[in-house]
């Protein structure tokens, strides 16, 4: 698939494929027809070129989404483990299988303080007036682009959390999203409705079950921040390195809402995310966190947009991004603002750290800016590890080793600090401990703290 | 048994240009020695050189300590063996905790035999030892949560050089101008700093420009450095002549080594 598809049966999802999908869908009426309204939009949209600024650095050549196939039915449970699954405490959890919801807990404590948590589809269909107003209308449109269209054509599984007005959920709730067939393709959806005054955290990962097969994840992820409501929302995207990632991904902020959102990218053969950011009331505020760290051959691409659309907004994004031998990086931010959005303050950042002479990273930052009396601020930085910093460590008795992985861990430090989640730091720590070829070394961010006390 | 440092005909090149033509000088433990000179002349070249800065190439000459040549050694070994280098300009290490740091050099230090990933000496201990070190330095205890260097003031990060040095305990410390771009009260810290860490079990080299941190450590050896290589050596009255008078009179004494200097002046022009 080039920018232009010029055979859209190469896409290997043909009218022959979605019909033979619908008839193994039980679901509501409604539903379906908005799937066929989608997938005469990805047809429409296969023929028109993908966007060049957000897709011209990333060759889509190798991929062949023939060789993925949603599964008919749900394959048999297994257990994938999961980085954050383990290391607290959950409000409630949901795992996702291959595109099927395969474990659901917590829904009912929580639907006794009026939350609706669990599967998408299911909640869609009994909360139909509620819902159907959110889903793919408020943050992400069917007809985005080809993977939006495509994916509200296909979506299968997903899930649902609408938290009501001034709940305040205490405790985290978690999502799992695993592979565990090869050549699967999986559509999975997040929507997330946090309504006024009210307070949630999702933390959602993927994981594949065996690290030689081949998925495909073709993804999307709404966030709704009402007014004055706050959520914070994790993704861990830790596929395996044969997998591929495909997902438009879009929160909305309403006034004085506030949304924390961090995306992290570690695993996949090849990742896009598209990324919107749209502050759409006054005084509404998001801060963006991004830690890539890619090895191998693995490709990651980000697009990434702060829509200031309302006055006195603010969006503060963070990229760090370390590279390992091939691997290719790609961030491309904008920060948009709109005419009435006066007195806004838009940041964006992205900084990379080469650990080879062949990784390559390239960061884009812009922006586009109609208001007159805004702040608007961004920078990209690429570089090495500092021989000099490595010479000052091992002058302290501290080997070469040890020193780069001190001063990578260091490097990605800078934007745990803006993460307060205690699980989620240390999940990346140690994750990125791991990558680094650490098993052993103990976790200095979690005996720090603890010994703190 | 009193450890020796012994430096032998060192000759050191940056890049293609050579700076240090022959350098001999042995340090005992327990002793101070004071090294001056001119701008230019090699001082800092033979404290990266000591410390195994791999921009400093040793082209002659030997490193040892006791016996134990370690001119081919890594930075990290020499560490481990009890060398230690108060750098002029600290390094910036974002994201890197003090405490952090410290406990993986100090473990490594104490434990030279210790592969990455193994463990670490006690949290509980060491923390106790580095809030007592950081008392009698002076320092808040809340840099052991900031990151090494970062945001510091000049004269915090010399501290910060002075709070290693107490940490580590090196057998041999090279301090290279740690008392410049202070203010007097922070010369007066680092200065009364160092007299109480060292004594019988380290040995010395101050590169300086200034009298105040000679004043608290007394050197019993003074060297003057011209041109690449150490023309004097006399005790703590030569250190008092040269910031009374400068090198005038020195490069009168040496006038090869002083045309050296004017020569490599020249080329750098």
């Amino acid at each position: 698939m080039s920018l232009v598809t010029r055979d859209p049966g190469r896409t290997g999802f043909s009218v022959e494929v979605f019909e033979q999908f619908l008839a193994g869908r039980q679901e509501a009426d409604w539903i379906t027809e908005a799937r066929r309204l989608a997938f005469a939009e990805y047809e429409r949209l296969l023929s028109i070129e993908l966007s060049p600024e957000e897709f011209k650095r990333l060759d889509l050549r190798p991929f062949n989404a023939s060789r993925f196939r949603p599964l008919p039915e749900q394959s048999q449970q297994s257990s994938v483990s999961a980085l954050m699954g383990d290391h607290t405490e959950y409000g409630g959890r949901i795992v996702h299988q291959d595109g099927y919801v395969s474990q659901l807990s917590g829904s009912d404590t929580l639907s006794e303080r009026g939350v609706l948590f669990g599967d998408l589809q299911q909640m869609l269909e009994s909360h139909r007036d509620l819902l159907e107003p959110f889903f793919m209308r408020r943050a992400v449109a069917p007809d985005a682009d080809r993977f939006a269209a495509w994916h509200a054509a296909f979506w299968t599984g997903g899930t649902l959390l609408y938290v009501p007005r001034g709940v305040e959920l205490e405790l985290p709730i978690h999502s799992l999203i695993t592979h565990t067939q090869d050549g699967v393709a999986e559509f999975s959806h997040t929507l997330i409705i946090v309504d006024e005054g009210a307070r949630a955290t999702l933390l959602e990962e993927t994981a594949s079950a065996e690290a030689g097969s081949a998925g495909l994840h073709v993804g999307c992820v709404e966030l709704i921040v009402e007014r004055d409501a706050h959520l914070r929302y994790v993704q861990l995207q830790n596929w395996n390195q044969n997998s591929w990632h495909f997902a438009h991904q879009a929160g909305v902020v309403e006034n004085n809402g506030s949304l924390q959102w961090t995306v992290v990218g570690l695993g996949s053969k090849v990742s896009h995310i598209h990324q919107d950011i749209n502050l759409a009331g006054r005084a509404a505020t998001a801060e963006v966190n991004g830690v890539t760290f890619t090895s191998g051959r693995q490709k990651l691409s980000y697009y990434t947009q702060q829509n200031h659309q309302q006055q006195g907004t603010h969006s503060d994004l963070l990229y760090r991004e370390v590279l390992r031998d091939d691997s290719r990086v790609i961030w491309r931010g904008m920060i948009k603002v709109d005419l009435p959005a006066q007195q806004t303050d838009g940041y964006q950042r992205s900084d990379a750290l080469m650990l080879s002479e062949t990784a390559r990273c390239d960061s884009i930052p812009g922006l586009e800016i109609e208001a007159d009396d805004v702040r608007c601020t961004h920078g990209a930085t690429t570089g090495r590890v500092d021989q000099d910093q490595i010479l000052y460590c091992m002058s302290r008795g501290i080997t070469r080793n040890e020193a780069m992985h001190m001063i990578v861990e260091g490097f990605f430090q800078q934007v745990y600090d803006r993460i307060p989640i205690p699980v989620v730091r240390e999940t990346l720590s140690r994750t990125v401990q791991k990558k680094l070829g650490i098993e052993t070394m103990e976790s200095r961010l979690i005996s720090d703290d603890e010994d703190e006390n | 048994m009193s450890s020796v440092l012994k430096v032998s005909d060192l000759h050191v090149s940056v890049g293609e240009t050579p700076i240090l033509k022959g350098v001999n000088l042995e340090i005992g433990q327990g002793e101070i020695h004071a090294l001056m000179g001119p701008n230019g002349s090699g001082k800092s070249t033979l404290a990266y050189a000591l410390a195994g800065h791999p921009n400093y190439s040793v082209t002659g000459g030997t490193i040892e300590v006791d016996g134990v040549n370690i001119t081919e050694m890594e930075a990290d070994e020499r560490a481990r063996l009890g060398m230690f280098l108060a750098f002029q300009y600290p390094v910036v290490i974002p994201g890197v905790k003090v405490a952090d740091f410290l406990r993986h050099a100090v473990t490594n230090v104490r434990n030279p035999d210790r592969k990455e990933g193994e463990g670490l000496i006690g949290m509980r201990e060491f923390r106790k030892e580095l809030r007592s070190r950081m008392t009698e330095l002076g320092m808040d205890h809340e840099f052991a949560r900031r990151y090494l260097n970062d945001g510091f003031s000049g004269g915090e990060k010399k501290r910060m050089e002075i709070l290693q040095l107490a940490m580590l305990q090196p057998r041999f410390a090279i301090l290279d101008e740690t008392d410049s771009g202070l203010d007097s009260d922070a010369v007066r810290v680092v200065s009364e700093g160092l007299a109480r860490l060292s004594g019988p079990q380290m040995g010395v080299l101050i590169i300086t420009h200034h009298e105040r941190l000679l004043e608290f450590n007394t050197p019993q050896f003074t060297h003057v450095m011209l041109g690449g290589r150490i023309v004097e050596t006399g005790d703590a009255a030569l250190a008092n002549e040269l910031h009374s008078n400068g090198y005038a009179e020195v490069r009168k004494r040496h006038p090869q080594a002083a045309a050296e200097e004017a020569a490599a002046e020249e080329a750098l022009a």
